[in-house]
């Protein structure tokens, strides 16, 4: 948080980044930059190299080659703590709350806030949960109880909080592993909203979706990934809409999929029709 | 007497707010109170005019909870950490047998010998710690090898120093006055029920039990370490990505269990005057069915030191109810292990009830 937010110089960039495990290329010369408060949606197949690209960003992986810079500067990270300490944030799809803990405790978990010295040094409850519940009003999510379970949360609320965590403890770059896929129409809505606010703070977001109805309304800029190489990083003028939606829902080989399928019966076409239409939410 | 207590307490719960009873819902040891209160009821019914209800029937149940409760309560903060010990059984043998060889067959100071047995059962703990991290094979397997070489060692190493199993005369060691105050002493009260004047001896071990319980209770949800412990049982990985130091607390909690094992083997060495190589056979499971009933969950990241409390309540008013009843006291690990399967029914419904009340 120290460094200054020259909104010239990327928040993070990565140049001609390789992955290797063993013989698998998992990602190959891949290149992106990202200014602070831009939101860049990162598409892409299955196996095209999306979880890679984001365990080596949150420093899971090291990569093999290439630069991974933050704030302009080299970093190497060994744990994703460290990348934590650097302000990159990752909020995973399975979240990495636990549902069994209270939210405040959640939030906290590993930075408490404390009162007194020494050995009467104590986790500030009352002040965690104040924190929590003004956190997550800024943020314009009302929780009823800061002390309640997560696990008694609706999935758009536990995005949210696990998202108002890193905003609160310092994230500058916030990478999100489709936090709206598992979500319906008004909850993917609290999160996209939440998203719209940690971009207006300022900070960069790297929003993974499969979702092309989530991430055009969000994102500034899109970069596809296949194969483990990136297409190419798009601005929302250079790509229009169904473009974008044609790029993800599989292109060309769904439509020649789709052709073939239309010759047949017409209670198997229902059927596969179905197939078709949850590969497509799948994808 | 105490019978109006309990109806005295039932009329506040009522009064509660609703909130503040929801809040109430939500915690861990709410089954295993209930449980001790009905437990108390039903030997009050059935064995109240045969002593259980006088101050020496207290004082007897008490003490017999105070030893399983001050192992409970240490086994629930490391259960609440997702692991177990099943050492502590074999631990309280050896730390018992440590303190009796080297103040008496060595005729050690008390006091020394009491911190050797203390330090070895830190040292032990801390080994099963590191090895439940390094090899991360289960605790229960870990422990299980620790629970059969600790006894072993025991049994060998004894009969190897003095030719026997058994070692008494303790109470005549250097400083065991001392020592015994500390560890072993009491509070005598004149039973006022009594006709007779009997007085009601209530051990130190009660006292020791409670401090210790307050002591985890206020770790465990007032401090940083607690928050951690919630956390390394509730998802490993996800607390060690937050920063939380899952190693290190993991080897503090078993140290702490391996402590406690060396707390009540001191306690039963003293207050017995001696030692045996088989002291605290099957406690392992005694303390972790006292953790269950108090409302810890067995996969860990769910529970309370109170709730511990409560568990080794109700097992040692069962364990001691039963003699006062007169019914044969084969019975009790009938009562015992239907008891286990009831309380963990009881609090499964608890709580996924308490975690649907939003």
């Amino acid at each position: 948080m120290t460094m200054n937010h020259n909104s010239n110089t990327p928040a993070l960039e990565v140049r001609e980044i390789s992955k290797y495990f063993g013989s698998v290329i998992a990602l190959s010369g891949v290149s992106m930059r990202l200014l602070p408060g831009e939101v860049m949606c990162l598409l892409g197949d299955n196996g095209a190299g999306k979880s890679t690209l984001i365990k080596t960003l949150s420093g899971v992986h090291k990569p093999d080659e290439g630069e991974y810079l933050v704030d302009g500067r080299p970093v190497s990270f060994d744990s994703p703590r460290e990348a934590l300490d650097h302000g990159i944030a990752t909020v995973y799809q399975d979240l990495a709350m636990i549902p069994l803990m209270s939210v405040t405790r959640n939030f906290f978990l590993g930075s408490e806030p404390t009162a007194g010295r020494s050995i009467f040094k104590r986790f500030n409850v009352q002040r965690a949960r104040e924190i929590v519940r003004e956190e997550l009003s800024k943020m314009g999510i009302d929780i009823r109880d800061p002390d309640q379970p997560v696990g008694t949360l609706s999935g758009g609320e536990r995005q949210s909080v696990a998202i108002a965590r890193a905003v609160y403890f310092g994230a500058k770059v916030l990478i999100l592993d489709e936090p709206t896929s598992a979500l319906g129409v008004k909850q993917a809505g609290v999160v996209l909203r939440y998203i719209a606010q940690a971009r207006a703070r300022g900070i960069a977001v790297i929003f993974i979706t499969h979702n092309p109805h989530h991430a055009y309304p969000i994102g500034d800029k899109f970069t596809i990934l296949k194969r483990g190489r990136t297409l190419g990083t798009f601005t929302k003028r250079e790509l229009p809409r169904e473009k974008m939606i044609h790029l993800m829902s599989g292109g060309d080989e769904l439509e020649r999929l789709e052709h073939e399928l239309r010759g047949f019966h017409d209670q198997q076409a229902d059927i596969l029709a179905d197939a078709i239409h949850e590969e497509e939410e799948l994808y | 007497m105490s019978g109006q207590a309990i109806d005295k307490g039932k009329g506040d719960e009522r009064l509660l707010r609703e909130s503040f009873l929801k809040r109430w819902l939500r915690r861990p040891e709410l089954g295993a109170v209930g449980g001790a209160v009905l437990v108390w009821i039903f030997f009050a019914v059935v064995a109240g005019n045969r002593g259980f209800l006088s101050l020496r029937g207290a004082a007897n149940y008490l003490e017999v909870a105070s030893e399983l409760g001050i192992l409970a309560v240490a086994v629930a903060l490391l259960m609440i950490g997702g692991e177990f010990d099943l050492s502590v059984g074999s631990m309280i043998g050896a730390t018992g047998m440590i303190t009796a060889i080297l103040s008496v067959h060595y005729g050690w100071n008390i006091w020394a010998a009491i911190l050797v047995s203390l330090f070895f059962a830190l040292i032990v703990g801390a080994i099963n710690g590191i090895l439940v991290i390094r090899t991360k094979l289960p605790s229960f397997i870990i422990t299980l090898g620790s629970l059969f070489v600790i006894r072993g060692a025991t049994i060998g190493l004894t009969r190897l120093i003095t030719g026997r199993t058994q070692i008494g005369g303790v109470k005549g060691a250097l400083g065991y006055d001392s020592a015994s105050a500390l560890f072993t002493s009491g509070v005598q009260i004149v039973d006022p029920a009594s006709q007779r004047g009997l007085s009601a001896d209530f051990p130190i071990s009660i006292f020791w039990w409670l401090l210790i319980a307050a002591v985890a209770t206020y770790v465990l949800l007032r401090t940083r370490p607690g928050n951690w412990i919630f956390g390394i049982g509730g998802d490993e990985d996800a607390a060690r990505n937050v920063g939380v130091p899952v190693d290190r607390m993991k080897i503090i909690l078993f140290m702490l269990t391996a402590a406690a094992a060396w707390l009540v083997a001191t306690t039963q060495v003293l207050a017995t005057g001696g030692a045996d190589t088989l002291r605290g056979e099957q406690r392992e499971f005694y303390a972790i069915i006292a953790v269950v009933i108090g409302g810890t969950l067995l996969t860990g990241g769910y529970g309370s030191a109170i709730g511990a409390v409560f568990g080794a309540l109700i097992v040692g008013m069962v364990q001691q109810g039963i003699v006062f009843t007169g019914i044969d006291s084969d019975w009790f690990m009938v009562f015992l292990g239907a008891m286990l399967i009831v309380a963990v029914l009881v609090n499964n419904y608890i709580r996924k009830h308490a975690a649907e009340a939003k």
